[in-house]
């Protein structure tokens, strides 16, 4: 008999008790962020879209080489030194990127890429929503050259590469005179002692 | 006094009638939109979100989203249904929670069917929609509705009882069945109210316990009667899908969704003329006005379906077990304790 009157208050009191809780969760401040139109703030350091200054890159495959999935791609051309002008750093540039592209529907956002960077040219941003319907979509093309260009650096190159040669040759060329030019030298002076 | 008001204005009968019907019509779906949405909004504000916001200002405007989705929906029938009573069910259900609008008083002056038994009517007509209930879930063929309508009926049943004693307490501390007349003996301040024990003379203060536990009592029976949270066991996502309407789809189950916002208003308005006044206001002539009596009438009412929706998401269900005891082992027992009560106050009054 005891134990109903128990219930019985239990199960008034508690139902108050619930009811209290509730109401004050019902004048309480909303936590739901309107999506679209307000967002969370993104941490600077947020490990999003990777972007590429082409100004900086000096393609030493270092990013490709680190990416565990393999989705970055790049192609290079040698930089002829004379007619090259310098990184957005000051750097030397020893190669031209004729092709950069990153495919995001394979890159996980490890962020080992922008690590081994020596010039901070490649680095996460905090851009996220940039999904599209199809996958071609994803892949971005940060440098692509045209042929013209292309071309005209690669005739430049075989320019340089052909005066290179020439030097060499040339250089060859005196160093062997230089050479025989010593030894009938001292042979002469060897000559001369005897 | 008078009746109703659009008996005053218009000569023809016919006319009258006509619009009569249409006003409590009327009335259903604009407030069923409106609790729709403070369903919606209440929930989701006391666990902290929105709620709907795309929908018009602030999402105001998703009920009747809701309600047009509904009405596109395809009308599916299954072909194993009973098919006259499947379509019967519904429009049953509805017709007898709009039936027990005719003898609310929204006002004094507004009163559709001024029957002396209004109270009896009332209680009578609502009983109708258990019917309509039962007959939704055999005809639908399904093991689901079945046992979804036979744990309704169940409950609605035992309910019944503890909610008709504690109408009938009121029945014998007012001496009338009527609802407009109920509503006009608490006239004055809210002291005045059944729920503080009626106009009397200053011993009244010992039968007023009595008259809150009626009051509670009243309040928990029309819950479980409108199926609303802690005995919602009709429905059961996990046990018997959606109950009764488990293969309703489109206008009929708008009907049944009708038919039970239109129940849980029927049960506030009760609860309202016969515990809390009715149309009065509670400060004895302030804002008594005419015009203003209805309004109070309509605050009063939302007022308990809110309570009913804060209660939604407060309590857990109960058991069927826990539903069976609560009503037959404590509503009814005490409910005859403060029935026996109140008739020995009015006896000595």
């Amino acid at each position: 008999m005891l134990n109903y009157f128990k219930n019985m208050w239990l199960g008034v009191y508690t139902v108050l008790v619930g009811l209290r809780l509730t109401l004050i969760h019902l004048f309480s401040r909303n936590v739901t962020v309107q999506y679209p139109d307000e967002r969370y703030p993104i941490p600077p350091n947020a490990r999003n879209r990777l972007y590429l200054d082409p100004e900086l890159c000096d393609a030493c495959l270092r990013c490709a080489k680190a990416c565990p999935v393999n989705c970055i791609s790049i192609e290079s051309l040698r930089a002829v030194p004379g007619l090259t002008p310098p990184l957005k750093n000051g750097d030397k540039r020893n190669l031209w990127v004729t092709h950069y592209e990153i495919d995001f529907a394979k890159c996980c956002f490890c962020g080992l890429c922008t690590e081994p960077c020596p010039t901070n040219a490649i680095n996460t941003t905090t851009e996220f929503e940039y999904s599209t319907t199809k996958r071609e979509d994803l892949i971005y093309t940060f440098v692509k050259m045209s042929d013209e260009e292309k071309k005209e650096k690669e005739e430049q190159l075989a320019i340089y590469q052909a005066e290179q040669k020439k030097k060499k040759a040339a250089e060859a060329e005196a160093k062997a005179k230089a050479e025989a030019e010593a030894k009938t030298k001292a042979v002469n002076e060897t000559k001369n002692d005897n | 006094m008078e009746q109703n008001f659009v008996n005053m204005l218009i000569e023809n009968p016919w006319i009258a009638a006509l619009i009569i019907v249409v006003i409590p019509l009327v009335f259903v779906v604009i407030y069923a939109l409106i609790a729709i949405l403070g369903e919606l909004k209440i929930a989701s504000f006391v666990q902290e979100r929105l709620g709907p916001m795309r929908t018009g200002w602030k999402g105001t405007m998703q009920p009747v989203a809701e309600v047009v989705k509904l009405l596109q929906k395809e009308d599916i029938t299954p072909d194993a249904a009973d098919k006259p009573l499947f379509n019967l069910a519904p429009f049953l259900m509805f017709a007898a929670a709009f039936a027990g609008f005719a003898v609310i008083p929204f006002s004094p002056y507004f009163l559709p069917a001024g029957i002396e038994l209004g109270l009896f009517y009332v209680f009578a007509i609502g009983s109708l929609g258990v019917i309509g209930l039962v007959m939704g879930g055999w005809a639908s063929n399904n093991k689901y509705s079945l046992l979804g309508a036979m744990r309704s009926v169940a409950q609605i049943v035992s309910y019944e009882i503890p909610a008709a004693i504690a109408i009938l307490s009121i029945a014998t501390l007012s001496g009338s069945l009527n609802l407009n007349v109920i509503s006009d003996n608490q006239s004055g301040w809210f002291w005045n109210w059944y729920i503080f024990g009626g106009p009397g003379p200053w011993w009244k203060i010992l039968v007023i316990p009595f008259t809150l536990g009626l009051g509670l009592i009243y309040l928990i029976s029309t819950l479980a009667e409108t199926n609303r949270t802690p005995f919602d066991i009709p429905e059961g996502e996990s046990e018997i899908v959606a109950g009764y309407h488990t293969e309703y789809s489109g206008m009929k189950f708008a009907m049944f969704f009708f038919a039970e916002y239109a129940n849980m208003f029927i049960v506030a308005a009760i609860l309202m003329l016969l515990f809390f006044g009715g149309w009065n206001s509670p400060f004895g002539d302030f804002l008594n006005q005419w015009w203003m009596q209805p309004v109070w009438f309509i605050l009063k009412a939302f007022f308990w379906v809110f309570l009913t929706i804060w209660l939604r998401w407060t309590l857990p269900r109960l058991r069927v077990d826990q539903l069976m005891y609560m009503s037959w082992k404590v509503l009814l027992p005490w409910g005859f304790v403060c029935f026996f009560a109140v008739s020995l106050f009015v006896m000595l009054k």
